[in-house]
């Protein structure tokens, strides 16, 4: 058996017509393309798509994480990225340290007036397209800090979140199945919808001048970027 | 069986005369609360009071301040305590006028009172004169009123400023003349273990000074156990302090506090249960330790860091037998934890065991590519070096102290549980240093196993019809007015104490937690400033804090 017919020597079955050296020099129509992928494609040997539609499908299987803990739900998501759960296997469990790399935020906690500022700031680092999964209770509602007299009461108050991972925390198997959703949705070139934020950060001076922006005027520059927190507005 | 555990040093008891003789006509009253004598004295001789009892009566720990309100006046209450023997207790109670509370710092005297005068001042709003550093410490600077006071207008707007969050890049905060660089170090990055913000002052890659910035992860925990019912709604809250799966210890604060206060007593069964479930967390906690600081000092994610995540999903799924939960427990109550072993009892006691039997094989692989690797050791040996003195001045407890030669276990010197009756050993190190530390960590994980293996010998044998997992306790508790005790466990971290004051209600009047990462984290200026920044990352590791501890 010579070398030009390797595929016979290992599979006794030769059909489809996959030999290509007869196919190119014997009659009739040129089928040279031929094959089993043929088959399953149809008429054409090429896969047509959108490409937006093709980028969709890539982000959705190849998504960085942002590393990026707060609270309790932290140690959830580590053992998320850690043995046994291993978020990895579905195309999504590089966590990035820097909001620069990274594509998806999970927010892993409660936010508290102080840091809602810095997670705006490092949501607004992120490049686009970006997206949010936001795990546990205190990211839908502020969980069971809600009446806190420093707790924002979800996440949703200051940065759009995709996805909500209910919680107190979230056992990692409902994590990785908050990103499974995600990925669908990416890969399915769902965008979520826009939604109002309540908190946004301003520069001080823009600020409308009532008694406490006036109280403040002292302490703050005009151009500081501060976030205002109307707790009474709150849910 | 006889408890092997022996003080290395004693001391002469001071009693209450002794103390009143010594304090004179600066006492101006009494106000003993359960645990400890409490003596009233005058805002102004806050110093000269500490300083007495500290050098002649040898109370050198100062375990918490606690400030509150009452309808006439503010009241901080000094928690003072021994590190040679810390069920000898006393208060000292500093009440202050409600239209000018200004206090006495014992900063001076304890340099951990920087801190806590600092956390009076932002929730209560008390003034302590002569104070360094008399800032906000846990709320943002621009904060309006003081949540814990009366009158605290929880619908009040706040506005809160970015402007700590400078570009690092950027030469603004460049100092000309001495040439030194200013670094924001957090709140989001990943060697501060959550949101802790650093502010660092370099010279070339010489820490030169450090300011903790802390308050990223105040969520108010001491307001949501003011609000709960002692019964049911404070058990789940401890849970979240330091919620590196250290719940039942946390839990263990609170029900030792809420059981002295309303006089409980509890199982000896449930007593042995709450101990094995407590030292299967300490295990689970210094795993995540041990993984986060290999990870820290050399940046191992792929060996060690999961190997210690392999190992904290079997404690884990133990824990989730026993209570139902992976992370948070809420499995102990009031006079008892909330069931029994699982069904069947066999299966789960023989799954212990195996743990427990591959443990000493894992221990070994740890120290293999932990402890004995040379780039490890090189990184870790006399950095971040914290000596006794400063130990016991920043009121540094569990394995930071231990690290430095102070042999200080409120397991054993101040017993609760059924620890006095099992056979286990109290861990020390004298280096100092991180390398210490991580030893301390390693070790006290094999004597945790110790205690869990005795606990499952006796859960085993005990008899079946003697199972009580819960005392008789009433459904609404409601201790005299006025009462008030501070307690502390030994957590994971260290000294994890309560403070409660009853007021006659069914929810407490004030609740204060006493976290050991709060202290912890207070001392890393003593651990880097002068060292290299690499060494401050890893200082910083070895304390193992939490930030939902620190910030509370």
């Amino acid at each position: 058996m010579s070398s030009n017919n390797p595929r016979q020597s290992i599979h006794d079955s030769t059909a489809p017509s996959t030999d290509t050296r007869d196919s190119r020099i014997g009659e009739g129509p040129d089928d040279r393309f031929n094959s089993k992928l043929r088959e399953a494609f149809g008429a054409s040997p090429f896969i047509l798509t959108k490409f937006d539609q093709f980028m969709n499908w890539v982000r959705g299987n190849s998504m960085f994480m942002l590393q990026f803990g707060i609270a309790c739900c932290s140690i959830e998501m580590i053992h998320t990225y850690a043995i046994k759960h291993d978020l990895d296997r579905f195309g999504a469990g590089v966590p990035r340290a820097s909001p620069r790399q990274a594509d998806v935020m999970i927010v892993p906690g409660t936010i508290v007036s102080k840091f809602g500022p810095r997670m705006k700031r490092v949501y607004d680092q992120m490049p686009e397209p970006k997206f949010v999964v936001g795990m546990g209770s205190c990211t839908i509602s502020g969980g069971p800090f809600q009446e806190g007299y420093n707790v924002v009461k979800g996440a949703e108050e200051i940065i759009p979140v995709d996805i909500h991972v209910p919680g107190c925390p979230p056992r990692p198997e409902a994590l990785i199945y908050g990103v499974a959703k995600l990925q669908e949705r990416i890969r399915n070139g769902e965008s979520s919808p826009v939604v109002v934020k309540p908190y946004e950060l301003e520069q001080f001076g823009d600020l409308p001048k009532d008694e406490l922006v006036q109280k403040l005027a002292s302490e703050i520059d005009e151009e500081d970027l501060v976030m205002r927190y109307n707790w009474a507005d709150s849910p | 069986m006889s408890t092997g555990l022996e003080k290395r040093t004693t001391q002469v008891e001071v009693t209450e005369d002794d103390l009143e003789a010594l304090l004179g006509d600066r006492v101006l009253g009494r106000d003993d609360h359960l645990n400890a004598p409490g003596f009233v004295i005058r805002p102004d001789d806050v110093q000269d009071v500490l300083a007495d009892l500290r050098d002649e009566a040898g109370f050198d720990h100062l375990s918490c301040l606690t400030a509150q309100q009452y309808p006439d006046r503010y009241e901080s209450i000094y928690h003072l305590k021994k590190y040679a023997d810390p069920t000898q207790e006393v208060s000292v109670v500093v009440p202050t006028s409600t239209d000018d509370p200004v206090s006495q710092s014992a900063e001076p005297v304890f340099r951990t009172a920087d801190w806590h005068e600092r956390e009076a001042f932002d929730l209560v709003g008390i003034d302590y004169e002569g104070h360094p550093d008399p800032r906000r410490i846990l709320l943002p600077e621009t904060w309006q009123g003081h949540p814990l006071s009366d009158g605290y207008d929880q619908e009040k707007p706040q506005i809160v400023t970015l402007s700590e969050h400078a570009n690092p890049i950027q030469p603004d905060h460049h100092d000309e003349e001495s040439d030194t660089m200013f670094l924001n170090i957090g709140p989001h990055h990943p060697a501060t273990h959550g949101v802790l913000h650093v502010k660092t002052v370099l010279d070339g890659e010489t820490v030169v000074d450090i300011d903790p910035d802390i308050g990223y992860l105040h969520r108010c925990e001491e307001q949501m156990c003011q609000q709960g019912t002692y019964r049911h709604q404070i058990m789940p809250y401890p849970d979240r302090w330091d919620y590196v799966s250290a719940g039942l210890l946390n839990e263990w604060a609170y029900a030792r506090a809420a059981e002295d206060l309303a006089d409980i007593e509890v199982p000896e069964y449930a007593q042995i249960i709450r101990t094995m479930g407590a030292e299967l967390c300490r295990i689970a906690s210094h795993m995540l330790a041990l993984g986060t600081f290999a990870l820290d000092v050399y940046g191992d994610f792929t060996a060690v860091f999961q190997y210690a995540f392999r190992d904290r999903e079997v404690v884990q799924d133990i824990l989730e037998d026993l209570t139902g939960q992976r992370l948070m427990f809420n499995y102990f109550r009031l006079g008892g934890v909330a069931w029994d072993l699982p069904e069947p009892r066999d299966e789960f006691i023989a799954k212990t065991r195996d743990f427990l039997d591959e443990l000493p094989a894992k221990v070994d692989e740890y120290n293999d590519m932990i402890t004995s690797n040379e780039i490890f050791q090189i990184r870790c040996h006399n950095t971040g070096v914290l000596e006794p003195e400063e130990v016991k001045d920043y009121g540094c407890t569990g394995p930071v102290a231990r690290g430095s030669g102070v042999d200080y276990d409120l397991r054993r010197d101040d017993p609760y549980g059924y620890y006095e009756n099992l056979e286990w050993d109290v861990v020390t190190e004298d280096g100092c240093d991180n390398y210490a530390r991580v030893l301390v960590r390693m070790q006290e994980v094999e004597e945790s196993a110790k205690i869990i293996e005795q606990c499952l010998d006796l859960l085993e044998d005990w008899p079946e019809d003697d199972r009580e997992v819960q005392a008789n306790v009433p459904r609404t508790l409601k201790p005299d007015a006025d009462t008030e005790v501070y307690r502390a466990v030994e957590g994971a971290k260290g000294e994890l104490g309560i403070y409660i004051r009853s007021d006659g209600t069914d929810k407490p009047g004030r609740f204060k937690i006493r976290s050991p990462c709060f202290h912890n984290l207070s001392a890393l200026e003593v651990m880097s400033e002068g060292e290299y920044i690499p060494d401050l990352v890893a200082s910083l590791g070895s304390l193992d804090i939490v930030l939902g501890e620190v910030d509370r």
